[in-house]
């Protein structure tokens, strides 16, 4: 057996056949260790889970006309500045005036399947009409006409006329597959697919708005929203503040608390470490005094209490790892109600700040060791 | 020249001498022993001797050169190249197997050697007992492994400190059997010991009172021969 042999059986043995006091140590790194890298995978997976979140308070972007209106290929275009992987959904509207029974009633066509994905918070008791041919009654038309899911209602439509003619109108036979609810302005709307309004007016091509929803943060929002705007002479694309400025806000406020709670775990682990390990010193003070009489030297034991201090810096950081990605995990299921992504480089930072820390921790207590007295292993000590 | 020589040694803590104007000679090869009341400086005299502590005054002269004013670091040098110690109560690593615990004291005098440490436990008759622990090992037998992790760096000096003190009878017969052993091997033996019967075995013994030595004995029966017996 050579020396670097010995070396490392010793500290395995000093923590393998001195297991019970030694699992308080590795315990209180492990533990330290998972809610670091829980922590740290939250704190880098948050934005990517808050935005999701925030996805649910509707669009994040606006597209609306430079000059009066737009078309469907001028959306498209703007689309293309964004990256894809970002697009949650990208829904236009067009609107014009229509007649249920004879009454004036404002009509939103749209592309009912994006509507959905722009508008999650969107309440619809029935189904959302899958396809031409069906709309979607507000709630307060709903009442008003004493419509309901599965009646079919004639929506009529009166042509601009030129010079006065009278002008026949448009009649159109649609399904209501569902009462849409929000508690807003969209209880008062009609909303059909794009096509049957671009029928209905026989006018196609021509769009008011459209409602974007795209995951990411406020900064690469704005670099969309200017490109767009400069690139895309038809259209003007906006921010909707009171959606981004919020998901910014809290998204700030809750990295900062993680960073918090991340920089207070550390310095609990490392205060519980340090006094775990004094008590190992204290315990192991007629060994020490012993291994000095024997003639270790000072560094000679430093090193030794060093190397039990890393090892289990490490077993404790893979441990912690582990026990960590569980962690990160149960709370994005309970609190985000979505898986985490692994990050496979976050498993060896954890462990060499694992083991930066149990070092820092072992310090002052290794300083204590090798200022005790060999002579104490003599009687009467 | 002696191997071991203590000038006008004095160690004064406060108002309290606890060593006062020692003188002492150990040749190469002796086996003595140092016999005293609790308080009369035996720990002292062992510390200083061993390189644990230094004297107030005086010259401790080991191989010929004086070792009290040398700094700790040399110190842990001398103790580590020069000194085997035996301690009353054992003092072996939990942790570490008799085997394990021998080779503690060559890791930090030079390469770890498990041959010769083995060799060095068969000499104590414990070759079988290798690989136990500590806690596996009656005290006689603990004791029988700190005797071979003294001896396996050939030291100059052992230094025994009570080394029956926590032994039965038959331990501590095979223990002194050990060191008639290690003496006729040509070992130099130091046993502070409160036993007189186990004092008597040396060929001399030196009685410490309130730090001065106060009386020596030579054993004039002393032939090396193995004859312990209680």
């Amino acid at each position: 057996m050579n020396k670097r042999k010995m070396y490392f059986h010793m500290i395995t043995a000093s923590l393998i056949r001195r297991r019970s006091r030694m699992l308080v140590a590795l315990l209180s790194i492990a533990i330290g260790a998972a809610i670091l890298s829980g922590l740290v995978t939250i704190y880098y997976d948050v934005p990517r889970q808050m935005g999701a979140q925030f996805r649910n308070y509707g669009a994040n972007m606006i597209f609306t006309p430079s000059d009066g209106s737009f078309t469907s290929a001028d959306i498209e275009q703007g689309k293309s500045y964004i990256d894809s992987a970002d697009i949650v959904g990208v829904t236009p509207y067009r609107y014009e005036s229509v007649r249920i029974r004879e009454l004036p009633v404002m009509a939103a066509g749209t592309d009912m399947q994006q509507a959905k994905l722009t508008s999650p918070y969107w309440s619809v008791e029935g189904e959302f009409p899958s396809a031409p041919g069906q709309m979607l009654l507000g709630a307060n038309l709903a009442e008003q006409f004493r419509l309901g899911a599965g009646d079919t209602e004639t929506v009529s439509f009166t042509p601009e006329s030129d010079g006065g003619e009278v002008v026949a109108d448009n009649m159109l036979d649609l399904t209501i597959t569902g009462v849409l609810e929000t508690g807003g302005p969209e209880e008062d709307y009609v909303y059909l697919w794009l096509s049957d309004l671009e029928s209905l007016t026989g006018q196609s091509g021509k769009v008011d708005l459209a409602e974007l929803s795209i995951s990411a943060n406020s900064e690469k929002l704005n670099q969309y929203a200017d490109t767009i705007s400069g690139s895309v002479p038809a259209v003007s694309a906006r921010l909707v503040k009171r959606v981004t400025e919020s998901e910014t806000t809290v998204l700030t406020k809750l990295q900062a608390l993680v960073l918090l709670v991340t920089v207070v775990v550390l310095a609990l682990t490392m205060i519980c470490v340090a006094t775990t390990m004094t008590a190992v010193v204290a315990e192991r003070r007629k060994e020490i005094g012993l291994r000095k009489a024997i003639g270790a030297s000072n560094a000679g034991i430093i090193k030794e209490f060093m190397g039990e201090g890393m090892l289990l810096g490490a077993v404790g950081g893979i441990i912690g790892s582990i026990l960590g990605f569980i962690f990160a995990q149960q709370v994005s299921i309970n609190v985000f109600s979505s898986s985490i992504s692994f990050i496979p480089l976050l498993v060896p930072i954890t462990i060499l700040v694992s083991v930066a820390v149990t070092g820092i921790s072992c310090l002052l207590p290794i300083r204590s060791a090798t200022q005790i007295d060999p002579a104490l292993v003599l009687k009467g000590e | 020249m002696s191997l071991l020589e203590l000038k006008n040694i004095y160690k004064i803590y406060g108002d309290l001498h606890a060593l006062d104007d020692v003188n002492l000679k150990v040749e190469k090869g002796e086996w003595l022993s140092i016999m005293g009341p609790s308080g009369s400086g035996k720990s002292t005299m062992m510390n200083i001797i061993g390189c644990m502590d230094k004297p107030t005054k005086g010259e401790v002269l080991l191989d010929g050169v004086d070792i009290s004013r040398e700094n700790a670091k040399n110190l842990t040098a001398i103790r580590r190249d020069k000194i085997g110690l035996i301690f009353q109560q054992f003092h072996l690593v939990s942790y570490l197997t008799a085997i394990e615990n021998v080779m503690l004291a060559q890791y930090y005098h030079s390469v770890p050697d498990e041959k010769e440490a083995l060799e060095a436990l068969d000499r104590v008759g414990l070759a079988d007992r290798a690989k136990h622990l500590p806690s596996q090992l009656s005290g006689g037998e603990q004791q029988r492994v700190c005797v071979a992790r003294a001896l396996i760096n050939y030291p100059e000096i052992i230094l025994a400190d009570e080394p029956t003190g926590n032994l039965d009878d038959a331990n501590e017969k095979i223990v002194v059997d050990l060191f008639h052993k290690l003496h006729n091997d040509g070992t130099t033996l130091i046993v502070v010991t409160h036993d007189p019967e186990v004092a008597e075995v040396a060929q001399r013994t030196v009685f410490l009172r309130n730090g001065k030595l106060h009386k020596e004995t030579i054993n004039e029966n002393f032939t090396g021969e193995i004859k312990f017996d209680k």
